[in-house]
């Protein structure tokens, strides 16, 4: 019997906002153990939380790019388990009732496009980090994280293979990036994926008993956890097993997914409406609000950039998969028209740089009028394309304008005709058998007299405004 | 006449003119606690003795210099151990928070020391406000300064208590279920629990979110309105608190009687179980009440006979999660006995929590659990629903509600410490105003035979306050029970 995998997969999105959920404390990432914190994160007896009302904004703007419905009143629910990084002892979440729901994501595939049915996305804290120190018996706890916004985005059971998986991620974190409502991070933890996988018989309706899988944090194991939760799956089938329900952990270390928990060690999270919190009203004019503000996203940025530029697809798909890198292709279009320069330019010398340089498309010190400015400089003739190239790794160091750098060097192509008479007078009174020989028809002999007087000019004539004297020239000593 | 016999009105009044200097007040509150302290046991907590007299001498140099006084300014005001005081041990009457110290005050406790108040100290109550007696508190139980070998009520008994027993001008209490009426019936003071959310609950230690309210506790209805008008307010850290406008509370008092107001009087109340002297108490405060110009009339609250099991769903689902953080991680008791996390959570919750206080949380913990929650939680919130719509109803035709505050007068030490049921049954009557979320007030209107007060509570719409202040100011004014004191001797 052949399987095929039905997988779903919950995300959890860390906000970014400047504050937490509940409280003032900042959530900036990486300070001290427990100097983000105050009476309410630390779950002192006492304190109260105070709904963030930006997280709550960042929800509806990933809820409406994701087509969801949004709901009108929000209410809190408890989620009730010990542990030490949960400081109340319940961590505080949207239960029956999600802030997003019915949304759904189209995904390109090798070529064709996926709509991913989104089931529900809803706004919850984050918990601390518990520490386990190696030859201790003791953990330490980490409270900076606790009462971190999140929002968990959950699918339906609607991919089949790891790159649809995958490339349902990768469409999600560029969307949520265009938001600048995550930072997509998936190693730093600010975007976590669980999925859920199970194995069904080709052609069969009914799911399959399914495994959640944990502890994934790149795009790289989630496609190596799920290849290798397909195969281990189809192996129990095969050999006449039965599927656990159960949660598993990824050890990227050995390769392979092992038992976190099995069905009857899972919790019961006595869900229970938050009395600490009044229902959040969401009106249609906050909603028209955030619509207001939402960005073009990722996949119709892409299409218009093949339409009104006429760029390739996969140009249009690279310089969209960031917002600042369209923003920067199409700010530089906007002053140099020619877009497939600019595309090049920006695909090939800018993403260079900032990838060698470890830095940001957005701190670029080659600014989109640089750019513009530095092939602006090339069309007019004044350097040529390769001197441009040569010249962006320095423009990147030193922040400089094009231009100044081009002088300052003296970069200037020379296109003066009484400059490139003279030379080329010169070239060819010194070279009489050449002469010559191009005089009896051997026109190759040009590129030699080109070569000449280039080397004549210290490499700064403009070689194209020196083909076309040349000829001119030696016609006219051809008919004397 | 001794200055700890005073109302806070009048004890206010001869510090604004002058008469008597914060020292002097201070002073005299210590030497009553010396005296009689002993014998009521009600505070876990007196503030350090040195640095209040510090305190009140730096206030009187002040003030020679800046003669403008604040209404609660040297009053030395009792705060229930449940309430956060920053520097100040909070102990919720538990061994599990027996050394905790919190770093920061509840909102209540920030309002009371802008107005330079004195915070005399932190009474007892049963632990983590779970009770009716003070006899949960893992500190041992108050007496009731009429009867000391009889219960002050609770939670909020320390605070009744120590009101009662002069040991503060006045104290401030919580109310989740009757935790600030029934001991101020019990003890023959003042007791008002505010609309729910007229006061922040910001520092207030949760048992039960949804019902919890700070109120004050004092010697008579006029101090009550004056510490209401100090407590009441929205507050940014509190989203349950209400963004209502908050009267002067004390001008209710300007009409001296009931004229034209109708006065509800639920038959429920006055069913079964109903004491005869608490009854005949009662009827004749409604006389008073007819005298002084109400119109009395008879309403129904169909959905009284459910309170008791409504609540008890509702107050202990929400304490089972609210008592979670008391793990052992962070603060308060961690067992010393323990091999790994489960054990560190089990010794530590075993040790920690009395055994009221166990079986609240397995009561709400099993209200919650799958398979269970429809039928308990879910049917409990229903409930209360339909029980805050009796109110609505009865609402429509009377402008305020009267009826008893507990069953019976205060009962013996241990007298229901092992019934847990009958226990309960003593908040039968202040139940669904917490449950409805409205205001009510209790006060005194008699004494049985035995020498033991009786309460009367007035009920009233959502943030009239005032409504009820005004008719339990009447009747105070109208009746001499205040002028009654405990017979409690000084040693």
């Amino acid at each position: 019997m052949r399987y095929e995998p039905v997988i779903g997969l919950e995300v959890h999105a860390q906000l970014q906002t400047r504050t937490k959920l509940f409280c003032g404390c900042r959530t900036t990432f990486g300070l001290d153990p427990n100097t983000q914190t105050c009476p309410v994160c630390l779950g002192l007896p006492g304190a109260l939380p105070v709904i963030n009302e930006k997280a709550v904004e960042l929800a509806i703007r990933t809820g409406l790019a994701l087509h969801c419905t949004i709901r009108r009143l929000n209410r809190f629910a408890r989620k009730n388990y010990f542990y030490p990084d949960l400081p109340k002892g319940y961590q505080i979440s949207q239960y029956e009732e999600p802030i997003c729901e019915h949304g759904w994501l189209e995904v390109s595939v090798n070529g064709t496009w996926k709509r991913v049915r989104i089931r529900r996305a809803h706004l919850e804290e984050d918990a601390g980090k518990t520490i386990h120190m190696e030859h201790v018996t003791s953990s330490l706890v980490d409270l900076n994280r606790a009462g971190t916004p999140l929002l968990e985005i959950v699918t339906e059971p609607d991919l089949q293979s790891s790159e649809e998986v995958v490339a349902y991620l990768k469409a999600l974190r560029d969307i949520l990036r265009y938001l600048d409502v995550c930072d997509g991070n998936m190693e730093q933890g600010s975007l976590r994926c669980e999925p859920n996988l199970s194995l069904r018989p080709v052609g069969s309706s009914q799911l399959g008993t399914k495994v959640e899988l944990k502890n994934i944090n790149s795009f790289k194991f989630v496609k190596d956890a799920i290849d290798y939760e397909i195969a281990r799956q189809t192996r129990v089938l095969e050999e006449g097993g039965t599927i656990q329900q159960e949660t598993r952990l990824w050890d990227w270390d050995r390769g392979k997914t092992v038992v976190m928990r099995g069905k009857e060690e899972a919790h019961d999270y006595r869900y229970f409406p938050d009395p600490d919190l009044v229902p959040v009203h969401v009106s249609e004019d906050w909603i028209a609000q955030v619509e207001a503000t939402l960005p073009e996203l990722p996949q119709a940025r892409q299409r218009r950039l093949m339409t009104q530029y006429g760029l390739p697809e996969y140009d249009a798909s690279v310089l969209t998969s960031e917002r600042a890198l369209a923003d920067y292709f199409e700010a530089c279009v906007a002053l140099f028209p020619d877009a497939k320069t600019v595309s090049h330019f920006v695909m090939g010398e800018l993403l260079r740089e900032v990838k060698q340089t470890g830095g940001s498309v957005e701190a670029s010190p080659v600014t989109p009028a640089h750019l513009a400015e530095l092939l602006k400089l090339v069309e007019s003739g004044v350097i040529s394309l390769k001197v441009a190239r040569e010249l962006f790794p320095e423009l990147y160091a030193t922040g400089k304008s094009p231009a100044q750098v081009v002088e300052e060097k003296g970069l200037q192509q020379i296109s003066d005709e009484g400059m490139l008479r003279s030379w080329i007078e010169e070239v060819l009174r010194t070279n009489p058998n050449q002469v010559a020989q191009y005089c009896r028809g051997k026109e190759t002999v040009l590129g030699f007299f080109v070569g000449q007087v280039m080397k004549a000019s210290g490499g700064k004539a403009n070689p194209q405004k020196v083909n076309e004297l040349l000829r001119q020239v030696l016609a006219a000593w051809k008919e004397a | 006449m001794s200055l700890v016999k005073l109302t806070l009105r009048e004890l206010q009044e001869r510090f604004t003119r002058g008469e008597v200097s914060a020292f002097e007040i201070v002073r005299a509150y210590y030497l009553r606690i010396s005296l009689v302290e002993a014998k009521v046991k009600a505070y876990v907590t007196v503030n350090d003795k040195e640095t209040v007299f510090a305190e009140a001498q730096a206030l009187d140099k002040e003030l020679k210099a800046w003669r403008k006084t604040l209404p609660l300014m040297a009053m030395p005001v009792a705060i229930k151990d449940n309430i956060c005081t920053a520097g100040m041990r909070t102990t919720c009457g538990s061994r599990m928070l027996e050394g905790y110290v919190p770093p920061y005050d509840a909102t209540v406790v920030q309002a009371l020391r802008a107005q330079r108040c004195v915070i005399i100290g932190k009474t007892n109550l049963d632990e983590f406000a779970m009770g009716s007696s003070t006899e949960h508190s893992a500190f041992g139980p108050t007496r009731n300064p009429w009867k000391l070998s009889h219960v002050p009520g609770g939670s909020s008994g320390g605070s009744a208590a120590a009101v009662a027993a002069d040991e503060c001008v006045a104290a401030l209490g919580s109310d989740t279920g009757g935790s600030i009426r029934q001991p101020a019936a019990c003890c023959g003071v003042v007791g008002l629990k505010p609309t729910y959310g007229r006061v922040s609950r910001y520092g207030l230690v949760a048992f039960a979110s949804s019902l919890d309210q700070i109120g004050p506790i004092t010697k008579d209805v006029m101090d009550a309105a004056i510490l209401l008008n100090i407590l009441a307010g929205r507050d940014p850290r509190d989203s349950t608190s209400a963004d209502v406008p908050v009267p002067d509370f004390t001008r209710a008092f300007k009409k001296k009687d009931v004229k034209k107001l109708k006065i509800g009087v639920p038959v429920e109340y006055f069913g079964e179980g109903l004491d005869a002297e608490v009854r005949e108490a009662v009827q004749a405060a409604l006389e008073v009440l007819e005298q002084l110009g109400g119109e009395l009339q008879e309403v129904s609250l169909p959905h009284t006979n459910v309170a008791v099991a409504t609540y008890y769903l509702l107050a202990t689902a929400e304490a089972s999660s609210n008592l979670a953080r008391y793990d052992g991680v962070k603060y308060g008791l961690r067992s010393k006995h323990h091999q790994d996390l489960l054990e560190m959570y089990c010794r530590t919750r075993q040790e920690g929590f009395g055994p009221e206080v166990k079986r609240r949380i397995m009561l709400g913990t099993f209200a919650l659990s799958r398979g269970y929650y429809e039928a308990y939680y879910a049917k409990a919130q229903a409930v209360r629903t339909l029980i805050t719509q009796d109110f609505d109803t009865a609402f429509q035709s009377v402008d305020f509600l009267i009826t008893p505050v507990m069953p019976t007068p205060a009962f013996r030490l241990g007298e229901k410490l092992d019934d847990p049921l009958q226990m309960y049954l003593a908040d039968i009557y202040t139940l669904s105003a917490s449950l409805a979320g409205i205001p009510a007030i209790a006060i005194p209107c008699g004494f049985s035979r035995q020498g033991l007060p009786i309460g009367i509570q007035f009920m009233g719409r959502p943030f009239e306050e005032e409504t009820i202040l005004r008719a339990a100011r009447a009747y105070e004014l109208a009746t001499q029970w205040r002028q009654k004191r405990p017979p409690i001797r000084e040693k």
